[in-house]
């Protein structure tokens, strides 16, 4: 089985989101980029999936050279080559027809991406790219079993779940509980560095969206400390202070 | 020119969050002075489908072929870009649900349209432009989006806008194009909802625990709160990962982002990763025995004290005011 897992490049999780001071780009001054935590899951899956000779994992990015430490970690975590299409990732359209141009001839079985990026998070390029390459698209899914040609998955859903039968080749985007994130071992990080990462030119796709500015959220007022004793006016306030109950 | 809105339903009935959508795709034709049209697949109950107009959608189209009555987004984008073009609809709207996720990017790709996911407030459309404030970074941010493209599809995050009255009486009509066999290939073999539970991203009011909880066996107190006032429950990442609780119920920036009007934190530190899924409550209560617990400073209402005794006062001092 041959498996496309997207990747994308984001803030740690403790970065404390700031701009710059026209508010029309991200900081990125002293911030640590880690792996996609989500890319994370659906990488472990793939791996899980082809281990033993049952198939090979590709990770794809679209981004510049500065991404390379986080794909080198892609492969140190077990992926067995890495495709980079050299171009920021303008938009979500112009991510996704990066990766359909890329995949179109190449024969894959499987196609995994993340729920979203936990830095522009629109959950926008796996369904796009699923589009792109006409083949079923599940979103969101929590497990992910294989059964000869079908994939059985679980999907989420307000309030519950979904169990979705799907052909291959599909793309569906991982969640928590698809695997759990697999460490680099010593081993994996000395492979990491001869395993073929190769740079591929941009295709031509249109740009549909553009990044206005950005905002960061007005801070609160200080907190209202009640007395442990005193719950009953806790109630009281959020009746008639704050009008929620 | 019009717009057009797509709405789900479960079992069908509409949720809160149906409501919220109709009213801003409302809002939007009439900033741009033209009608509404609202889809609706699997569902041909006319007194529901009524409720539309109340919310001000002249034009509801429903379909009620069996083949759609599961939710697969192939067929679904299909019929989205039928309807859409039936309707000569240059804007199209959803709500940012899982299955909006999943189909919204699909119909945009299909119809050349860029995307605004997670709309958190109206367009501005001064200027000649289209512009959309959307959240980023998990909720540590907003972004502004301008939509370039003649197209344009907008999904919308629950609890951002109010359902908003503004009745008319829709016209009803059956909108059933054939479905191509192509777009059948995902089969929903089976829907599990768990019965009685308020559904997390779109609850008003949210009771949310965290380790300070020390084990699974103490969740009964946290669900008590959450029945007397009607809240969905949540927790925190380390207790879905301990399998304390389900995945599903975990907030934060790897997990669900939610904003509530009401947000009560128990035994939550207020890591920046948890507090990024749901700083954009109205409303943050916080318990915790430690006085100097960061989620403090992003509260509006704290109780420093031990949670084993102060949430069933809470929960009876609720019910109190309730006449429960
Ligand atoms: C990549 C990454 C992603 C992450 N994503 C998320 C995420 O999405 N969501 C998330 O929640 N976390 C996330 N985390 C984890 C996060 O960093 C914190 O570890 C986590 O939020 C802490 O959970 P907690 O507050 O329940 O536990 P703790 O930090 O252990 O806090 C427990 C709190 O309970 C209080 N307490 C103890 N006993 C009592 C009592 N009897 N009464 C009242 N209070 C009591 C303590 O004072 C303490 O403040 C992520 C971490 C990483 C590295
Ligand atoms: N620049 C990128 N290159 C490759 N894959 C990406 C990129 N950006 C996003 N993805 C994939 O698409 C998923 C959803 O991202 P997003 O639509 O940005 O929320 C991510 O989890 C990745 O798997």
């Amino acid at each position: 089985m041959k498996i496309l897992v997207c990747m994308s490049n984001v803030p740690d999780t403790t970065t404390k989101i700031t701009f710059t001071s026209d508010h029309k780009q991200f900081n990125a001054a002293g911030v640590q980029f880690i792996l996609n935590p989500y890319d994370e899951l659906a990488l472990a899956r793939a791996i899980e999936l082809t281990e033993g000779g049952k198939g090979t994992v590709t990770v794809i990015h679209v981004g510049e050279a500065s991404s390379d430490p986080t794909i080198r970690k892609a492969l140190a975590i077990g992926a067995d080559d890495a495709v980079r299409i050299d171009s920021p990732a303008i938009d979500a359209f112009f991510t996704a027809s990066q990766v359909a141009a890329y995949a179109k001839d190449k024969g894959f079985d499987l196609v995994l991406t993340g729920r979203e990026s936990i830095d522009h998070n629109g959950a926008q390029v796996p369904a796009m790219i699923g589009e792109l390459l006409g083949i079923p698209s599940v979103s969101i899914i929590k497990k992910l079993v294989i059964d000869g040609t079908t994939g059985i998955l679980e999907r989420e859903i307000e309030g519950g779940k979904e169990i979705v039968h799907v052909p291959l080749p599909f793309i569906a985007s991982c969640a928590e509980g698809v695997a759990e994130p697999k460490i680099p071992n010593m081993r994996g990080i000395m492979s990491a560095r001869t395993k073929p990462l190769s740079v591929v030119t941009v295709t031509e796709a249109p740009v549909l969206t553009s990044i206005e500015k950005y905002e960061t959220p007005v801070p609160r007022g200080a907190v209202k400390m009640v007395a442990a004793d005193d719950v009953a006016k806790l109630v009281g306030l959020l009746h008639t202070e704050a009008k929620v109950i | 020119m019009s717009v057009l809105v797509y709405v789900e339903h479960a079992e069908g009935k509409f949720r809160k969050s149906a409501f919220e959508v109709v009213s801003y795709a409302k809002a939007i034709a009439d900033q741009l002075s033209t009608g509404l049209t609202a889809v609706v697949i699997g569902n041909g109950d006319k007194a529901e489908l009524e409720k539309l107009g109340t919310y001000g959608a002249s034009t509801v189209l429903f379909t009620g072929n069996t083949q759609l009555s599961s939710f697969v987004n192939q067929a679904y984008a299909s019929l989205l870009a039928e309807a859409a073009a039936k309707a000569d609809a240059a804007i199209v709207v959803m709500t940012n649900s899982f299955s909006g996720k999943g189909l919204a990017p699909r119909l945009a790709a299909r119809l050349g349209a860029g995307l605004v996911a997670g709309a958190v407030a109206l367009p501005e459309t001064g200027d000649r432009k289209f512009t959309v404030k959307r959240s980023a970074f998990s909720g540590k941010a907003f972004s502004f989006v301008t939509l370039l493209s003649d197209k344009k599809v907008i999904t919308l995050n629950p609890n951002a806008y109010p359902a908003t009255e503004n009745a008319v009486t829709p016209a009803i009509e059956e909108f059933s194009p054939a479905v191509k066999e192509s777009d059948l290939g995902t089969l929903v073999k089976e829907i599990i909802r768990a019965s009685g539970k308020v559904s997390l991203p779109e609850a008003e009011l949210v009771v949310s625990a965290g380790r300070g909880l020390k084990g699974p066996e103490n969740w009964g107190m946290i669900e008590d709160l959450a029945n007397a006032l009607g809240a969905a429950t949540a927790c925190s990442k380390p207790v879905s990962d301990a399998g304390w609780r389900p995945h599903e119920e975990h907030v934060g920036q790897t997990g669900i982002a939610v904003s509530p009007n009401l947000y009560i934190a128990i035994g939550i530190s207020g890591a920046i990763q948890h507090l990024a899924g749901v700083s954009s409550s109205k409303t943050i209560v916080v318990i915790n025995k430690d006085p100097e617990a960061p989620f403090f400073k992003v509260a509006d209402y704290g109780i420093v004290g031990d949670a084993f005794e102060i949430v069933p006062k809470l929960t009876e001092a609720i019910k109190a005011y309730k006449g429960i």
